[in-house]
C-alpha cells in the first residue's frame, strides 16, 4: 500500500509541533527553520496551513537533477542521496511547489523523506491536521463528510 | 543545552549591541524567563528609579523550555519596573516571538538607557542592529509588523512591538507580538515606549538543544498526553477558550460588574464562549472563526474571531472585516461585564483595537467601568469627558473610549492613566478597582475568597495569574475548596504563587497547569536543562522568586499597607449569588499568610527566611 501525508488546513491550529518534530527528527535539534514540513498563517482568513512534499509521481526536482542524486523508494518516496547532490539547487527551481530547499550549512538540499514511512510530523500533530494515510484512501473522510451533508439536505426535501 | 547562554545587552543611549555570556549560576537558581530576568534587574536597577525614566531597563527574556518541543514551549516575558504600580512589572506572552529569538540564539534581550531618535532593534540569528524607527512612529502594531517585514523582504520575522499607546505613555500600554499576542499588563508597553524603542524584530534559523533528548522525548510526549486527556486542557479550552469560564464565573456569583456594583451580570450569556459560536451576520459565520495555538502548544485555547461587517463600529471601516484575535475571558469580561455592555461585536471591536494598538484590555475596561460609575455619580460630565456619555451599557461609549486612550485624544488621555489616578483625580479614590495601582480581573473576592488575597500580595498589582486559585475553589483543580471560605486559603495561595512563579520561568504557559502538577514539569525542565531540577526544586526556585521580587516592591517604597484591596470588596457585600451578603475576608487571611511566608507582620522576609532561599 502506498501511503501519504494527508494535510486538513481546518484542523490545524498553527502550533508548529510538526516543523519540531520534522526538524528534530532530521537535525538532532528544535529548529523550524530546517524543517520539511513548514505551516503558512493566513492570519486574515483564519487559516492555518501546513505544506510539504507530496511525492509527485513523475517528479519535477528527480527528473532536473543532472547528478541523479534524487531517486524513489519502494512507496514512491523520492529520497536525495546527499553523496550525489552537489547543491546545485537546480531541483529547487524545477519544484512547483517549492518544497525542496537548499541547506546553506550541509551545502544540500532538503526535503520530506517520509521519515521512512513513520512521519514525525503525522504523530506529532494534535488535532490530526497531518495523518498518514492509504494514498488510494486519502479522500474518504472529505467524501464521508460530504454524502452526510449531501444526505442531511436530501432528507430535508 | 536548552538555554544558549547568551544575552544580549543593547544599550540604546549609545547605540550598542553587545553579546554577554549568562550567568549560568543565576540560571541555575532562577531559572529563566521571569525569575532568571528579574535576577538581572534587581541587580542592575534601583528600585527607586523612574518607571518612564532612562535608568529604567526593560528585559525580554525565555525560558530553557521556550523553542523546545515541550507543549506551550514558546513563551517569554517582559520584566521592568512598571509605570501603572511601581512595582516590578512582569508580563507574559506567548505567539511565535520567543521561541524565533532562542532560535536566533539568545536568551534575552536586556534594554538599557534611552534613544534620542524612535528605532526598532532588528536581531537575525546573530546579527543585531539597530534601525531608525522615524517612519513607524504613530503606526499601529499591525501595520509596524506589516512594515518591518517588508522592509527586510522577510515574512518570517516575529514582531513584538507597541503601537500608539505606548509611544503615548499609557500606563497600562502593552507589548504586542504576532498582532495579538501580548506581554499585556502593568504598562511594559510604556517602557518601551519611554525608550523611544518602537519594535524588536526576529528571526532564527538555528536550532534549540536540550540535555537528555531521548529523556526530554519521553517527559514531554507523557505531558502531552496528560493535556490531551484533561476535561479543561484536553476539551474545554480548545472549544470554548478561556471564554469558558464566562458562565462560570457569573453562575459562581464572582463576575465584577459594572465597576463591581454588581457580582452576576445579566448579560453574561451574550458576551460568553457560547454565544462567539453562535452563527451571527449575513454571512452566517460565527464570531469565532478558528482556534490558535501559539507555539508549541497543543491546548490551543486562542480565538481568531471577525466582526459582523454590518455591525456598526466597521460597517463603514472594510479594514477591520478581516479574521484576528478574538476574545479571551479576561478581554470580554473587561470590556463587558466590567462596563455593563453586553454587545459581542462591540467588545470584538474594543478587542480589535486594543491589540491594534497596545492596550491592555482588563485595564482599559475596568478603567471605564470605573468612569462609568463617575459619570453616573455626576461627578465626571459631558464638559470633562468632552461629550463622552460614559453611561453604563453604552457600547457606543466604550468602543468611542478605545479609540482615544490609544492616541490619547480627548477624554481619553485621561483613561490612559489608569483607573487608580482617574479617581483619585476626581476625589472618589474608593471608586477605583485596583491594587498598588493595577486594575483587578475577572474574578470578584467576595465570590472567590482565595483571589482577594492573591489581589492584595500579586508582586505586580492586582492580577489573576499570579496564584489562580480560581482553579480549586470553583474548578477543584487539583482539590476543591469552598470559594466562600477563608480557611486554608493563605497556604493554597502560596503554593500556587511559589509553583507559578517557576512555571512562569520554564518557557510553558501557566494554562498547562490545569492539567499538570509540578510533578509533570519537572521531568520535562530536568530532561532539558544541566543541573537537578525536581518538583520541590522548582517550588524552592519558585519562592526565591516571590521572595527577590517582593524584596525590590519594598525596595521601591511598598509596605504592608499596599497589600489591600479596594474599600468596595471589604465594605460592600455581594447583592445576589451564593456570596450574597459577603465581603472579602482578607483581613482573616493575610496575617496567616505572612506567617506562612516567612514574613514579618510588616511583609517584609525575615533573615531567616532570605538565607534559607539564599537571598
Amino acid at each position: 500500500m502506498q501511503r501519504a501525508l494527508v494535510i486538513d488546513p481546518g484542523k490545524c491550529t498553527g502550533c508548529k509541533q510538526c516543523e519540531l518534530a520534522c526538524s528534530y527528527e532530521k537535525e538532532g535539534v528544535f529548529n523550524p527553520a530546517k524543517s520539511r514540513i513548514r505551516v503558512f498563517d493566513f492570519h486574515q482568513n483564519a487559516r492555518f496551513v501546513p505544506y510539504t512534499c507530496t511525492q509527485c509521481d513523475e517528479a519535477w526536482c528527480q527528473q532536473a537533477c543532472p547528478t541523479n542524486a534524487i531517486t524513489t523508494d519502494a512507496f514512491g518516496v523520492k529520497n536525495v542521496n546527499d553523496s550525489l547532490c552537489v547543491g546545485c539547487k537546480v531541483c529547487t527551481i524545477a519544484c512547483p511547489f517549492g518544497t525542496v530547499n537548499y541547506n546553506a550549512t550541509t551545502g544540500k538540499v532538503i526535503k520530506c523523506d517520509m521519515c521512512g514511512g513513520d512521519p514525525a510530523c503525522a504523530k506529532a500533530c494534535p488535532t490530526d491536521a497531518i495523518v498518514y494515510t492509504d494514498v488510494e484512501q486519502a479522500g474518504y473522510d472529505k467524501m464521508a463528510a460530504w454524502a452526510k451533508r449531501t444526505d442531511a439536505g436530501a432528507q430535508a426535501n | 543545552m536548552a538555554w544558549t547562554r547568551q544575552i544580549l545587552r543593547v544599550n540604546l543611549t549609545n547605540g550598542t549591541c553587545t553579546p554577554e555570556s549568562l550567568n549560568m549560576d543565576w540560571a541555575d537558581k532562577y531559572l529563566g524567563q521571569r525569575g532568571l530576568a528579574s535576577r538581572y534587574l534587581v541587580e542592575e536597577v534601583d528600585p527607586k528609579v523612574d518607571p518612564l525614566g532612562p535608568d529604567n531597563k526593560i528585559i525580554f527574556a525565555t525560558g530553557p523550555l521556550t523553542g523546545t518541543c515541550a507543549s506551550t514551549g514558546g513563551r517569554y516575558s517582559v520584566i521592568t519596573k512598571g509605570p501603572l504600580t511601581g512595582a516590578i512589572a512582569c508580563s507574559n506572552s506567548g505567539g511565535y516571538w520567543g521561541a524565533e529569538l532562542k532560535f536566533a540564539g539568545w536568551d534575552m534581550i536586556i534594554f538599557e538607557g534611552k534613544s534620542a531618535n524612535p528605532v526598532y532593534l532588528s536581531v537575525i540569528d546573530d546579527k543585531a542592529t539597530l534601525h531608525d524607527a522615524s517612519d513607524l512612529v504613530g503606526k499601529s502594531v499591525w501595520e509596524t509588523d506589516a512594515a518591518i517585514k517588508s522592509a527586510h523582504q522577510d515574512p518570517m520575522m516575529h514582531v513584538s512591538t507597541i503601537g500608539v499607546a505606548g509611544e503615548n505613555a499609557v500606563l497600562y500600554a502593552c507589548i504586542v507580538n504576532d498582532l495579538h499576542r501580548a506581554a499585556g499588563r502593568s504598562g511594559v508597553g510604556a517602557v518601551m515606549g519611554s525608550k523611544n524603542l518602537k519594535a524588536v524584530a526576529v528571526r532564527g534559523t538555528g536550532g534549540v538543544a536540550v540535555n537528555d533528548p531521548v529523556t526530554f522525548l519521553a517527559a514531554t510526549a507523557a505531558g502531552k498526553k496528560t493535556l490531551a486527556e484533561n476535561a479543561v486542557t484536553g476539551e474545554g479550552l480548545p472549544t470554548y477558550g478561556t471564554q469558558v469560564l464566562m458562565n462560570v464565573i457569573n453562575e459562581a456569583g464572582a463576575l465584577p460588574t459594572r465597576n463591581s456594583r454588581d457580582i452576576q451580570f445579566e448579560g453574561a450569556h451574550d458576551i460568553s464562549a457560547e454565544a462567539m459560536a453562535e452563527p451571527s451576520g449575513k454571512d452566517g459565520k460565527p464570531n469565532l472563526l478558528a482556534n490558535q495555538g501559539c507555539f508549541a502548544c497543543t491546548i490551543a485555547c486562542g480565538r481568531i474571531s471577525k466582526i459582523n461587517e454590518e455591525h456598526y463600529t466597521v460597517v463603514n471601516k472594510p479594514e477591520y472585516w478581516h479574521a484576528s484575535g478574538g476574545l479571551e475571558y479576561e478581554a470580554a469580561w473587561a470590556l463587558g461585564a466590567a462596563t455593563g455592555v453586553k454587545d459581542l461585536d462591540a467588545l470584538t471591536y474594543a478587542n480589535f483595537i486594543c491589540n491594534e494598538q497596545g492596550i491592555d484590555p482588563i485595564s482599559f475596561g475596568s478603567t471605564v467601568g470605573a468612569a462609568m460609575e463617575l459619570y453616573e455619580e455626576g461627578v465626571i460630565n459631558n464638559e470633562i469627558t468632552g461629550g463622552l456619555e460614559l453611561k453604563f451599557g453604552s457600547a457606543e461609549a466604550l468602543t468611542t473610549a478605545v479609540e482615544l486612550t490609544g492616541k490619547a485624544e480627548g477624554f481619553g488621555r485621561e483613561l490612559g492613566q489608569g483607573s487608580a489616578r482617574l479617581c483619585a483625580k476626581y476625589g472618589r479614590p474608593e471608586l477605583s478597582q485596583t491594587v498598588k495601582g493595577q486594575e483587578f480581573p475577572a474574578y470578584d473576592p467576595r465570590g472567590i475568597q482565595g483571589m482577594g488575597l492573591t489581589y492584595a500580595t500579586s508582586n505586580r498589582g492586582a492580577c489573576h495569574l499570579r496564584s489562580y486559585t480560581v482553579a480549586s475553589e470553583i474548578l477543584g483543580i487539583p482539590e476543591k475548596t469552598d470559594p466562600l471560605a477563608t480557611d486554608g486559603k493563605a497556604g493554597l495561595v502560596k503554593a500556587f504563587q511559589d509553583a507559578t512563579a517557576a512555571v512562569d520561568s520554564s518557557g510553558l504557559c501557566l494554562f498547562t497547569t490545569f492539567a499538570w502538577t509540578l510533578e509533570d514539569i519537572a521531568p520535562q525542565v530536568d530532561a532539558a536543562c544541566e543541573g537537578n531540577w525536581s518538583p520541590d526544586s522548582l517550588l524552592e526556585c519558585g519562592e526565591r522568586i516571590w521572595n527577590l521580587e517582593r524584596q525590590f516592591n519594598n525596595q521601591a517604597g511598598f509596605t504592608a499597607a499596599d497589600d489591600k484591596l479596594p474599600e468596595r470588596l471589604m465594605k460592600d457585600a455581594a447583592k445576589t449569588g451564593p456570596a450574597e451578603g459577603l465581603v472579602s475576608g482578607l483581613d482573616k487571611m493575610l496575617p496567616e499568610y505572612y506567617e506562612l511566608r516567612g514574613w514579618t507582620n510588616e511583609g517584609v522576609p525575615t533573615n531567616e527566611t532570605l538565607s534559607r532561599l539564599g537571598l
